[in-house]
């Protein structure tokens, strides 16, 4: 496949560092991916004055609360094998990280898909919980293996489901940040599809869906401020080679067919309705929550991490009085720092 | 965490299949694409092709923001 996308042209560049907004704008980016490309590239340093470019919460392990971290280390406890996507483990919870529990003999496998669970699980014999996270791009691989281990007839994994919604998120965003137009998240719109983000348009925001290359980022970016400028609020699709209108509908099948919409609990946004995905009745026997009581006591202790406001747009990290300073990679405080994916991450290694 | 890696099939086996590019080889699952082939270019997530990428080049990215007034 060509590689071109690696070029963006000058004239491109100098048209979005010359772009006259003639007004403040701010504009979100809601995908991880993007933090970093757009960071590691240096393409905030293009942007205008006048606009602004705010990650908002688009890395399914930054918005996952603390106390998500407490229920899974209460089943390590409970002689549980927790397994995981990696960057979940140096996720603090309120007390410890599953990190540091592996080193004080907890049984923690890091997988890269959830379907390596099945194998190590007919392995061990023993009990695993899959800590099942992640945004609409994941999920569907997630609903397959739990519909694999049901027609497998596998009695030894259980599920921890924190899957997420993005559009519930996006909505209490706009209600409640002036965000004048959204860098729309590409992997996520190649399973929902780009009309997914029409509810935008109809509160009179725009939206561009994005690649990952920086020529997407540009091309995007200009396209949206371009939107934003002529008061047209439509949702652009810029990644077509991935992405069309309607989505994977294999994918979204998948997920209707075990999944059920629920609430679910958003670090800095708090429980917003129908924003998780809960495994439905037809495969309760997989979800953990429904044979092992995970109502532990809530303590929540305040580091001062600053992750919430970081997750609307409201600071930038280097805002946070940790960052860089408490806080840095080595010594995460907050789940937005431990991620690669994660907005304090980003501006730690490329400002 | 939502990183996707776009990579080529170079092997089907049943519902499974074997991508590549660079030189990494991963196994991945191939149910939620339609109509799997090998040589098609897919998007792959935490070991699921989740797309298929059309062989569309940045030319054409570049014509449309033409066409569009973005860039003379
Ligand atoms: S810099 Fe650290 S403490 Fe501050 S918001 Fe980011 S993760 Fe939290």
């Amino acid at each position: 496949m060509n590689n071109n996308f690696d070029q963006v042209p000058g004239e491109l560049v100098e048209k979005l560092k010359n772009f006259k907004a003639g007004r403040p704008l701010k504009i979100m980016e809601v995908c991880g991916t993007h933090t970093v490309e757009i960071h590691r590239w240096g393409i905030h340093n293009l942007l205008p004055a006048e606009v602004k470019l705010v990650s908002g919460p688009g890395c399914p392990v930054c918005v996952t609360p603390s106390y998500y971290i407490d229920q899974a280390i209460h089943l390590l406890q409970q002689d549980f094998i927790i397994a995981t996507f990696g960057d979940l483990v140096k996720v603090p919870g309120n007390h410890s990280t599953l990190e540091k529990e592996k080193a004080a003999g907890g049984l923690v496998k890091v997988v890269y898909s959830p379907m390596e669970v099945i194998n190590y699980a007919r392995n061990t014999g023993k009990q695993v919980v899959f800590l099942a996270v992640g945004f609409e791009t994941t999920s569907p691989g997630i609903a397959f293996t739990i519909h694999q281990c049901s027609e497998l007839g596998i009695n030894n994994i259980k599920f921890f489901c924190a899957a997420k919604i993005i559009k519930p998120a996006m909505e209490i965003i706009i209600r409640n940040s002036e965000i004048d137009g959204f860098l729309l998240p590409g992997h996520v719109s190649t399973i929902i599809g780009s009309q997914s983000f029409n509810f935008l348009a109809e509160n009179n925001i725009p939206g561009v869906v994005a690649g990952f290359k920086p020529l997407d980022l540009v091309s995007s970016i200009l396209q949206l401020l371009s939107l934003i400028k002529s008061g047209n609020n439509q949702i652009i699709n810029n990644y077509s080679r991935a992405v069309n209108q309607s989505g994977n509908l294999k994918a979204q099948m998948m997920i209707e067919q075990v999944f059920e919409p629920g609430n679910s609990e958003w670090r800095g946004l708090g429980n917003i309705d129908h924003s998780g995905l809960k495994i439905n009745q037809k495969y309760r026997d997989y979800d953990v929550e429904y044979s092992v009581d995970l109502n532990i006591p809530r303590e929540e202790v305040n580091t001062g991490c600053r992750c919430g406001d970081v997750l609307k747009g409201y600071i930038d990290p280097p805002q946070c009085p940790l960052f860089k300073k408490q806080c840095n990679p080595d010594n995460p405080i907050g789940p937005c720092m431990v991620s690669k994916e994660g907005s304090c991450s980003a501006w730690y290694w490329y400002g | 965490m939502c990183l996707g890696i776009p990579m080529k099939i170079i092997d089907i086996d049943g519902t499974s299949g074997i991508v590549e590019n660079k030189g990494i080889k991963l196994k991945v699952e191939l149910v939620l694409i339609d109509d799997p082939q090998v040589g098609d270019w897919v998007i792959v997530h935490a070991g699921f092709a989740i797309t298929k990428l059309t062989d569309q080049e940045a030319q054409e990215t570049l014509e449309l923001l033409k066409e569009e007034n973005f860039i003379e």
